[in-house]
């Protein structure tokens, strides 16, 4: 287990959390807790508040009232780059990689952003074996140690998204925020992905935004049911299963499947 | 369209013959009697060097600044104010004017990157057209600042009678010694800027320009370096300024005219954007068409050359769409450097 928090305190925390657009709440009043090294699902339907409550945790967006609690700390008003060198890797719904940079690059470059300042105007940083060993490492971790060389940009979808979640994890996170990581990927990609995360559980705390459900009913230790930027239901998969307000307000007829 | 030389080689022997034909030039110009390609070609290093620092932030770090030639505009003014102080021997908030070139040069820098610091924090604030427009706008106000300059001539800038000097060092008064040194600068340019951009600095202003929000989830407070890579540019753009003032024995407000910012963005593209090389060979093809071309049409017809700049157009054009990747990239087929 990574961070040095001890085992009472969460590893992220919300406290009453508000994010209005106009009238609407798109986080409301949400109250959310993720414990040290466990890996806790977000589920909830399309509008729910979940991009929403991604932004304000990562810190692109500003919430109206309540706070963020991180590792202990409160960084409700920390901005993005300042929560991630604490600990908070996020990936991204929408692939962000930098098309320009190699696979092994672009890892590189989440290893540099953890390496000290880069006010170091001088060395090549391609033959820096500090950047590139680690990155290489992350890269044969997820699978895409024979692909360290293709630009980004000529990646396939799939691979793209693992490079997504070896950036995440080049920074050595704490906690891991996943914006459905399974995102557009086919049935084979979904379960090497699955995997992939089955590793990574334990190892490092994780919030995982998903829509597929056999992958959060697999992977989670614990589900927060989000409904109208509030929490519904939290709990183990089997209690959420056998939820009925969650059965009826979201799973529907998916629930029966379930 | 297809690079003219696939081997990988090609860069490396353009380059050569690049650097070779750029010390050849002084002994050519001498031998075949045209002082005046001297003159030239020191004109288009200076304007090269302008032009790399501006594709230091424009094509590295993704910052369209409109507003470049600002500072060269004001390393060329740093020599010029100075030269007026030590002509008529006045001095400057307590100090006397200088023509030492130990002195003035490193101050044009100065001067440059001191006047980007602020711009910059204040541009930077923001992105895409915007951040055009402010840059362009701090431009304009700096070109108007030196309008109204009357000590300085206002409009009519400062004429210098004598280029810098370096005592104990190289007579730049000699044509040939300044084309050599602005070349040496311009190459030593080259040299920092090829190590820059490919440090762990330059991934990180390179990698703000592929994806800045990213770079932001990584940790990077992107802005701090963003602005650092628009500080060297500033300051290198302002060592280019303190060459132009020497090559042209003139510092006046056109120089920080907007049409000069938008010329040294057309040398940058017209090059090959995000490439070293590149703005140095669209410098010198820029400058190479505008004095040739309305000699050219002058031939065809006296009086002609006054409208060069309708075939100027689209030549410009032409270029731009058959060679998308630049001037550089016709030879290296778009890669680095």
């Amino acid at each position: 287990m990574t961070g040095t928090s001890t085992s009472a305190a969460p590893m992220l925390e919300t406290r009453a959390l508000v994010k209005r657009f106009g009238g609407l709440a798109a986080t409301d009043h949400l109250s959310l807790s993720v414990a040290v090294g466990e890996l806790h699902a977000l589920i909830g339907p399309n509008g729910a508040g979940k991009t929403t409550l991604i932004g304000q945790l990562s810190g692109e967006l500003t919430p109206d009232a309540g706070r963020i609690l991180f590792d202990g700390r409160d960084v409700t008003a920390l901005p993005v780059d300042q929560r991630s060198r604490r600990g908070l890797a996020r990936s991204f719904q929408i692939t962000s990689v930098f098309p320009s940079f190699s696979a092994l690059d672009n890892v590189a470059l989440a290893v540099q952003a953890h390496a000290g300042h880069s006010f170091r105007f001088w060395r090549d940083a391609a033959r820096d074996r500090r950047l590139s060993d680690p990155a290489r490492a992350v890269l044969e971790r997820v699978g895409l140690g024979a692909r360290a060389d293709v630009p980004a940009s000529a990646l396939a979808h799939g691979e793209k998204r693992q490079l997504e979640l070896a950036m995440a994890l080049a920074t050595g996170p704490k906690l891991l925020l996943l914006d459905e990581p399974m995102a557009g990927m086919g049935p084979e990609e979904s379960a090497r992905m699955v995997e992939l995360l089955a590793e990574l559980k334990g190892g490092v705390t994780i919030l995982l935004v998903e829509h597929d459900m056999d992958a959060v009913f697999a992977l989670a230790d614990r589900i927060t049911v989000l409904v109208r930027g509030a929490a519904l239901a939290s709990g183990s998969p089997a209690a959420i299963r056998a939820d009925a307000a969650v059965r009826e307000a979201y799973l529907g007829e998916e629930g029966e499947a379930v | 369209m297809p690079p003219l030389i696939r081997s990988p080689l090609a860069p490396r022997v353009a380059l050569a013959l690049l650097l070779i034909a750029a010390l050849a030039l002084p002994t050519v110009a001498v031998w075949a009697g045209e002082p005046f390609y001297l003159r030239l070609g020191a004109r288009i290093l200076v304007f090269a060097l302008a032009a790399v620092s501006l594709d230091l932030i424009l094509g590295f770090g993704g910052m369209v600044s409109f507003g470049h030639a600002a500072f060269v505009g004001i390393g060329g003014y740093v020599v010029g104010i100075l030269f007026a102080h030590q002509a008529d021997g006045s001095t400057l908030f307590g100090w006397p004017g200088t023509t030492n070139g130990y002195i003035v040069w490193p101050l044009a820098m100065l001067a440059g990157g001191l006047a980007a610091l602020p711009i910059g924090a204040i541009s930077l604030r923001t992105s895409g057209v915007p951040f055009i427009m402010i840059t362009l706008a701090f431009a304009q106000m700096l070109f108007y600042l030196m309008t109204g300059l009357k000590a300085y001539g206002g409009d009519d800038g400062v004429a210098l009678w004598s280029r810098t000097s370096f005592p104990g060092g190289p007579n730049i008064a000699d044509h040939a010694t300044f084309y050599y040194v602005s070349l040496g600068l311009l190459v030593a340019a080259l040299l920092v800027c090829w190590r820059l951009v490919n440090s762990r600095f330059g991934r990180v202003i390179r990698g703000a320009k592929d994806n800045e929000r990213r770079m932001r989830a990584l940790g990077y407070p992107v802005t701090r370096y963003k602005l650092t890579a628009f500080v060297i540019a500033g300051a290198l753009a302002g060592l280019a300024g303190a060459l132009l003032a020497n090559a042209t024995l003139f510092v006046g407000p056109q120089y920080l005219h907007w049409s000069r910012s938008g010329d040294l963005i057309v040398m940058v593209v017209l090059g090959g954007i995000g490439t070293l090389i590149g703005p140095v060979l669209g410098a010198a093809a820029l400058l190479l068409l505008e004095e040739f071309v309305p000699e050219a049409m002058n031939l065809v017809h006296a009086g002609l050359g006054e409208h060069w700049k309708i075939v100027l157009g689209p030549i410009l054009l032409g270029l731009v769409l058959f060679a998308r990747k630049g001037l550089w990239g016709l030879v290296t087929g778009g890669n680095r450097p």
